[in-house]
C-alpha cells in the first residue's frame, strides 16, 4: 500500500519573470490537513495546480508516498481531486450527468451512487436541472458532491467555501473531517479558516514574491 | 471500479455528442458557411455549368476546409473555459484517447455532416450523379485528417485572443496534403475516373493522423493547462 | 561524464560566453566563402549551354532553399530538446532560428522568381519546389505568430516548440505531396539546367557558397542566440557582469 503522503521540497516556480514559489517546503501526511493562506496573487493557486502535476517545477522535488510523482503521473492523478475556483460543470448538463461524466472517467459509477452524493451535499432538489441554471452555490455543492465520489487520497482544494452560506461552509468542515477520519491528505487554499473539527491544521502563509 | 481508457474514452464521445443535441446551433454554423461559400463561385465566375465542373473539386474541397477549420475553434474551447478540460488531465487516463474520443465526436459533428451535404453543392456546380460517391467518401476521409491536424493546433491556441485567423494560419499548410489528394480524387470521379489512387493515399493519411495526432494533442493540451 | 557538456549547454551565461568567442569563428569563414563563392560563380563559371548566364541566379538561389530547410530542422531540434529536457537555452535558439529561416526563404522565393520571370516570363508559375519554398515560409510565420500570440513565455516556447516538431514531421509529406500534384499538372520546373552533369567549374562555386552560407546561418544564430538569452535573463544577477566585460 502507498503510504499517503505528499512532500514538497524547495520547489520554485517561475510565470513569465515572477518567481511565484521561492524555495516551498511542505509535508502533509495521512489524516493531516493543510491550509494554505496568502493575499491575492500570492500563489495559492500556482502552488496547488504545481502539486497536482499541471505546472512543472522548475527546482526542487514533489513527491508522492516517497517516490517523485514525475515518474507516473497518470498513477499519481489517480491519487488526487483537484477542485479549482470555478466548479468543473458543463452549462448544458444536468448536475447528474455531470457527476456521471466528470468522475465517470476514472471510476464507473452507478445511479444509486450519485443520488446518495447529491443528498449529502443537499443537491438533490436540483439534481436533474441544467447547470446553467444553478447559482454559484448551488454549482459548489454539485462540485463537493463529485469531490466525495472520487474517493480520492489526495484532496486539493482551491478555495472550496467560495459562495457557500453558513451552512454550506459547515457541510465543508464536515466532509473534510470525514476525508481526515478515513487517513485522506487534504490541502485547501482558503481566505480564512475552515470550520474542520479534527486535530488543528497545519497553516502555510504565502507571501507576494 | 476504475474505468479503462478505452471506456472513458466512449464516455467522453457520448458527452459530447450529447451535448451538441442541446447546442445544436453552433454545429449548423459549419454547414451555412460551407453552402454559402460554394455559392460565392457561380456568382463571381460564371452560371456555365461546364465552366464549373472544371472548377467543382477545388471549389467544395477549400469550401470544406475552411468550414472544417471555423468549426475546429469549438473543439476544446467550452471545456477549456468551464474548467472540466483540466480535470481530463488530472483524471488519471490516458488523455491521448480522451482527446480522440473528442476529435472523433467533433468529426461526427462536422465532417460527415459536410461530406453528406457535399452532393448538392457539387450537383450545383455541375457535378454529375455518378461522381457523388467521389465527393462523399473522400470529403468524409479529408475531414477526419483535418479534425486530427486541426486539434492540435486548437489546443496550442487555447486561451489565445482572437485565436480563429492564427488557427487558420497553423493549421492549412499542414493540411496542403490532404486538400491536394482529395480534390484529385473528387477531380478524377467527376471526370469518371477512378479515383482509388488518391484515395489510397488519403486513406493512408487518414490512419497515420489517428496514431500520431491525438499524441500530439494532448501534448498540447498538456502545454497550454500549464 | 559525457552529458556534462550537454548540462553545461544549459546554463545561459555559459552559454552565453560561448557564443560570443564562437562568433568569430564563423564571420569571417562566412564572408570568405561567400565572396569566393560569389566571384567563382558569378565571373569564373562558363555559361550554360542552355540558359547563358541567367543560370547564375543558382549561385544564391540553392543555398537559400537548401538552407531554408536546414534552419527549419535546425529549429525543430533546438525545439525538441527545449520540450523534453525543459532547456530554457534551447528554447531560445529555436525562436532564434525562425527569424532568420523566414528570410532564407524570403530569399528563395525571391530569387527563385526572378529566375522563373526569366526562364519563362512570369514571375510564378507554381514550380512544385517554389510552392513547397512558400508552404515551409507559413510554416515560419505560423510558428512566429504563434510565439507571438502567446503571453508567457515558458506556454510560448513549449507551444511553439511542439508546433516545430509537428512541421518537421510534415515538411516531407507536404514536400511529397506537391510533387506528386506537379507531376499531374506538368507545371514548368525551373531548376533544370542545359546538362544533366553540372560541370565542375559550375558545381564547385556552388559548393563554396553552400558551405559559406551555412557558416552564414550559424554566425546569426550566435548574435541572435546572445540577443535573446540577454532579453530572457535580463533580470538576472549574472547579466551585470557579462555586460561589464
Amino acid at each position: 500500500m502507498v503510504r499517503r503522503s505528499i512532500q514538497a521540497e524547495r520547489i520554485e516556480l517561475w510565470r513569465g519573470e515572477r518567481h511565484v514559489l521561492a524555495g516551498i517546503d511542505l509535508e502533509v501526511g495521512a489524516g493531516e490537513m493543510l491550509q494554505v493562506t496568502g493575499a491575492n496573487g500570492s500563489g495559492k493557486t500556482s502552488l496547488l495546480r504545481t502539486l497536482c502535476g499541471l505546472m512543472h517545477l522548475e527546482d526542487g522535488r514533489l513527491l508522492w508516498g516517497g517516490r517523485s510523482v514525475y515518474e507516473d503521473l497518470p498513477a499519481f492523478h489517480s491519487q488526487l481531486v483537484y477542485l479549482g475556483h470555478a466548479p468543473p460543470l458543463k452549462a448544458d448538463l444536468t448536475a447528474r450527468e455531470n457527476l456521471h461524466y466528470w468522475v465517470g472517467i476514472r471510476r464507473s459509477l452507478g445511479a444509486a451512487d450519485i443520488t446518495a452524493a447529491l443528498e449529502r451535499v443537499g443537491a438533490a432538489a436540483w439534481g436533474e436541472q441544467p447547470a446553467r441554471t444553478l447559482s454559484a452555490g448551488q454549482k459548489r455543492r454539485v462540485a463537493l458532491a463529485g469531490v466525495i465520489l472520487f474517493a480520492a487520497p489526495l484532496w486539493l482544494l482551491d478555495e472550496p467555501a467560495t459562495n457557500l452560506d453558513g451552512e454550506g461552509q459547515r457541510l465543508v468542515g464536515t466532509l473534510i473531517d470525514e476525508q481526515l477520519q478515513c487517513g485522506g491528505v487534504v490541502i485547501v487554499a482558503v481566505h480564512q479558516d475552515l470550520p474542520v473539527r479534527s486535530a488543528e491544521p497545519r497553516r502555510l502563509e504565502l507571501s507576494a514574491a | 471500479m476504475s474505468t479503462s481508457a478505452l471506456q472513458a474514452a466512449r464516455l467522453i464521445l457520448a458527452r459530447d455528442l450529447r451535448l451538441a443535441l442541446r447546442k445544436r446551433g453552433q454545429f449548423v454554423q459549419p454547414l451555412a458557411f460551407f453552402a454559402i461559400v460554394t455559392t460565392l463561385f457561380p456568382l463571381s465566375i460564371s452560371p456555365d455549368l461546364a465552366r464549373l465542373r472544371e472548377i467543382a473539386s477545388g471549389v467544395l474541397w477549400v469550401a470544406a476546409l475552411l468550414a472544417s477549420l471555423l468549426a475546429l475553434e469549438f473543439l476544446f474551447r467550452d471545456d477549456a473555459h468551464d474548467g472540466t478540460l483540466e480535470q481530463y488531465a488530472l483524471s488519471g487516463q490516458s488523455l491521448t484517447w480522451l482527446v480522440f474520443a473528442k476529435t472523433t465526436a467533433h468529426w461526427l459533428l462536422t465532417g460527415v455532416p459536410l461530406a453528406l451535404m457535399a452532393p448538392l453543392a457539387g450537383m450545383s456546380l455541375g457535378v454529375p450523379y455518378a461522381a457523388l460517391p467521389g465527393i462523399i467518401v473522400p470529403i468524409a476521409l479529408g475531414t477526419l485528417v483535418l479534425s486530427l491536424i486541426g486539434a492540435i493546433g486548437a489546443a496550442l491556441t487555447l486561451g489565445v485572443r482572437r485565436s480563429g485567423v492564427l488557427l487558420t494560419l497553423l493549421t492549412l499548410p499542414l493540411a496542403v496534403p490532404v486538400l491536394i489528394f482529395g480534390a484529385q480524387a473528387t477531380d478524377l470521379a467527376i471526370r469518371g475516373a477512378s479515383f482509388a489512387a488518391p484515395l489510397y493515399l488519403l486513406s493512408a493519411m487518414a490512419v497515420l493522423g489517428v496514431t500520431l495526432a491525438p499524441l500530439a494533442a494532448s501534448a498540447a493540451v498538456r502545454i497550454s493547462l500549464e | 561524464m559525457a552529458w556534462t557538456w550537454f548540462h553545461r549547454l544549459g546554463s545561459p551565461p555559459h552559454v552565453y560566453a560561448l557564443a560570443a568567442r564562437l562568433t568569430p569563428w564563423f564571420a569571417w569563414p562566412a564572408a570568405a566563402l561567400i565572396l569566393a563563392g560569389l566571384y567563382g560563380g558569378l565571373v569564373l563559371a562558363p555559361p550554360d549551354y542552355q540558359q547563358g548566364d541567367d543560370f547564375r541566379i543558382i549561385y544564391v538561389h540553392a543555398p537559400s532553399a537548401w538552407m531554408s530547410l536546414m534552419v527549419y530542422v535546425t529549429m525543430a531540434v533546438a525545439a525538441a530538446v527545449g520540450l523534453i529536457w525543459r532547456m530554457k537555452v534551447a528554447h531560445a535558439a529555436a525562436a532564434s532560428c525562425a527569424a532568420i529561416g523566414a528570410s532564407f526563404t524570403i530569399a528563395a522565393l525571391a530569387t527563385g522568381s526572378l529566375w522563373g520571370r526569366k526562364m519563362w516570363g512570369t514571375y510564378w508559375e507554381w514550380d512544385p519546389r517554389l510552392v513547397s519554398e512558400l508552404i515551409l515560409l507559413f510554416l515560419f510565420l505560423g510558428y512566429m505568430a504563434l510565439r507571438s500570440a502567446i503571453d508567457d513565455l515558458q506556454r510560448a516556447d513549449r507551444a511553439s516548440a511542439l508546433l516545430a516538431v509537428v512541421g518537421v514531421v510534415n515538411v516531407p509529406i507536404i514536400h511529397y505531396s506537391v510533387l506528386w500534384w506537379n507531376s499531374l499538372h506538368q507545371a514548368p520546373s525551373v531548376m533544370k539546367l542545359g546538362k544533366p552533369d553540372m560541370p565542375a567549374a559550375m558545381l564547385a562555386p556552388l559548393l563554396i557558397m553552400l558551405v559559406g552560407f551555412t557558416f552564414l546561418f550559424v554566425y546569426l544564430l550566435l548574435v541572435r542566440l546572445r540577443g535573446e538569452i540577454l532579453r530572457r535573463e535580463r533580470t538576472a544577477s549574472w547579466i551585470r557582469e557579462a555586460l561589464a566585460e
